[in-house]
């Protein structure tokens, strides 16, 4: 009932563990996969060792989460001996990566292409570092950067867009042009919080992004408004975490929900709660499968 | 969103540790943890070591670049915690307790409840004991009927040997539970000790937390994580954790021998 297929890949389910939560490692990733996680996305990785910003990185808000940890990385010359178990991840893998520069994108991919993930996703929205935004705030930057990449490997590409640009269905059309395989949409919103009382910035890099429920509106805005520009498609991320919530992200255009603060918020079983969810809501409104549910 | 509290009275209690009291109330169980933000300074995990009706305490070495900056705030310092966060001990009464150096202050709430148990508490040197001076513990001990033996690696005060020797000697058939907080290398030996006693093992666990609740996988031993799957750990757990007292993860989460995890981070 809930099958899906996504860039010729098969997915048990339309649920995907969300880049940055959870998933650092195989074995978390695994945990994910068998708390029923349709997908899994690994923490992005980057081209140098990088720490992150300081403490406070993470704090909880209502109805969400503000983080601005920093894109934390080993660098991908320093995980090898991570890399060869990807093999053994038992759902499809989205491998995250980001970096600086168009180089940067393309030496990642080369190098993870050996290990096989089943799609490439490009972090290109973090407002978590300096420059972390600038490819996916520019239509123009973007389109070299996905045919650069295109032109490197056969596995699927997959850009993540950011909410905070002046007209995401642009960078949307200019993926598709440059042969982008999908769209995931949205990374966190960028904001600036001042704690209340003690009248300092929430999260030592002074501002952050928020996700979780206090996101939802905006995401399926913006996957709406991506899936009316283009054709390719998208895995749509924010604010999900209960079955009508994946379920109306679905139909805001979604092909596949990505979950994140989700896990915060009910646990690592999330993934099998949510399944169980909209499996119920699907039988109450006799729809028998995804494609159904998007109408 | 953190919770805003004062610093109400700094005591020093070694040469290197002081603990830090706040007025408030705090929903703790022992073994649990508080993300401590000093507002522009940076935020920690600290386990609670004084717990009251409406005033509680950590106790902080000063030893690295975060700590030895909070070493010199005073009184009247506002500070947020998040929190308490884990999941905390299983209390079981005709216990033993293992603890190493600064494993004594997550251990001090447990002391308070626990009855007719014996507390191993080791350190490098007499002056290292944390709280042996401390009141109100030795009334606590005694009031519970507990018991507290000594060690110290240079023999300057109690037993001159390890906690793990200590343990060995009195391990036996009737101990319920033996808890443990300190250094991996010990609470790893510890592990073993009980293995091969058949004795159940209750561990408290650090790594390097970014987000306290499960979310950052910084914390990450296997597919445990210290801050939300932890940070106490039983038997059943510590025998799939590979990683105990080998692997540890840098704060850019590449993984690394635990020997290099701590001298990295003292840079
Ligand atoms: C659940 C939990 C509870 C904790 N409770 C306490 C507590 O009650 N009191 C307290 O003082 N600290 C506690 N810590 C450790 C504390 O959060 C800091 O990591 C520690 O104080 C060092 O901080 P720093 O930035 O000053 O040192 P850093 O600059 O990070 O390191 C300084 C030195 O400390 C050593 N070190 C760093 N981290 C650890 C660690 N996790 N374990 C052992 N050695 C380490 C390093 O080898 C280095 O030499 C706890 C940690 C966790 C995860
Ligand atoms: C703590 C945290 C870390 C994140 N790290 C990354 C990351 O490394 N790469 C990335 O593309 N997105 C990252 N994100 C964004 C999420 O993948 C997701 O797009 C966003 O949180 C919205 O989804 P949600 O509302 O379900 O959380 C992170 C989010 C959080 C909360
Ligand atoms: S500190 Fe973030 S997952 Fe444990």
């Amino acid at each position: 009932m809930l099958k899906q297929n996504f860039c010729e890949i098969e997915l048990q389910n339309p649920l995907v563990l969300a880049s940055g939560i959870f998933g650092t490692s195989v074995e978390l990733l695994n945990r994910a996969a068998s708390n029923g996680a349709g997908a899994v996305t690994i923490k992005s990785i980057g081209p140098v060792e990088r720490e992150g910003n300081p403490n406070p990185t993470v704090v909880e808000i209502e109805k969400g989460l503000y983080n601005a940890v920093g894109l934390p990385t080993p660098g991908y010359l320093n995980m090898d001996e991570e890399l060869k178990q990807w093999k053994d991840i038992n759902v499809p893998l989205i491998a995250s990566i980001y970096g600086s520069s168009i180089e940067d994108y393309v030496n990642i991919t080369e190098h993870i292409q050996k290990f096989k993930p089943a799609i490439i996703e490009l972090n290109i929205s973090c407002p978590n570092k300096d420059d972390g935004m600038v490819f996916a705030k520019s239509p123009g930057l973007t389109k070299d950067l996905v045919k650069a990449v295109k032109s490197t490997t056969d596995i699927p590409i997959m850009p993540k867009l950011t909410p905070n640009c002046d007209n995401i269905s642009q960078v949307a059309i200019a993926c598709e042009a440059a042969g982008a395989d999908a769209i995931c949409a949205i990374n966190t919103v960028q904001k600036e919080i001042i704690h209340p009382k003690l009248k300092a910035p929430l999260l030592s890099y002074g501002k952050g992004g928020i996700s979780g429920p206090v996101i939802r509106e905006i995401a399926l805005e913006k996957v709406r408004e991506i899936r009316d520009a283009v054709e390719i498609p998208i895995l749509g991320v924010g604010g999900v975490t209960y079955g009508k919530g994946a379920i109306e992200m679905i139909k805001a255009g979604a092909s596949l929900v990505g979950i994140g603060s989700g896990v915060y918020l009910r646990g690592i079983d999330v993934f099998e709660k949510v399944t169980n969810e909209m499996k119920d809501i699907m039988k109450k409104e006799g729809i028998g499968s995804i494609n159904e549910l998007k109408g | 969103m953190h919770k805003e509290y004062t610093v109400k009275e700094i005591i020093r209690e070694t040469s290197n540790t002081q603990t830090y009291l706040f007025t408030g109330k705090i929903d703790y169980k022992p073994g649990q943890f508080i993300m401590l933000w000093f507002p522009n300074i940076g935020e920690k995990p600290f386990a609670v070591s004084h717990l009251k009706d409406n005033e509680f305490g950590i106790t902080i070495e000063c030893k690295g670049k975060f700590t030895k900056g909070i070493c010199n705030i005073k009184k009247g310092t506002k500070v947020g915690i998040r929190g308490p966060y884990g999941n905390g001990f299983k209390i079981e009464n005709n216990s033993i307790i293992v603890v190493g150096g600064l494993g004594m202050a997550p251990a001090l709430p447990l002391i308070q409840k626990i009855k007719d148990s014996t507390i191993i508490q080791g350190a490098r040197s007499k002056e290292f004991l944390l709280y042996k001076e401390d009141k109100n513990l030795i009334d606590t001990i005694a009031k519970n009927k507990n018991k507290i033996i000594y060690c110290t690696d240079d023999g300057s005060f109690g037993i001159n040997g390890f906690t793990t020797n200590v343990l060995k000697d009195i391990i036996n058939n009737k101990t319920k539970i033996v808890y443990t907080c300190g250094p991996e290398i010990m609470i790893k030996n510890v592990f073993d000790i009980c293995e091969k006693n058949k004795v159940g093992c209750q561990a408290s666990l650090e790594r390097f937390m970014k987000c306290g609740i499960g979310v950052c996988g910084s914390c990450a031993v296997n597919d445990q994580l210290v801050c939300k799957d932890g940070p106490v750990f039983s038997s059943k757990q510590i025998r799939k954790l590979t990683e105990l007292g080998k692997f540890a993860r840098l704060k850019s989460g590449k993984k690394v021998p635990i020997k290099e995890y701590y001298g990295y981070r003292s840079k």
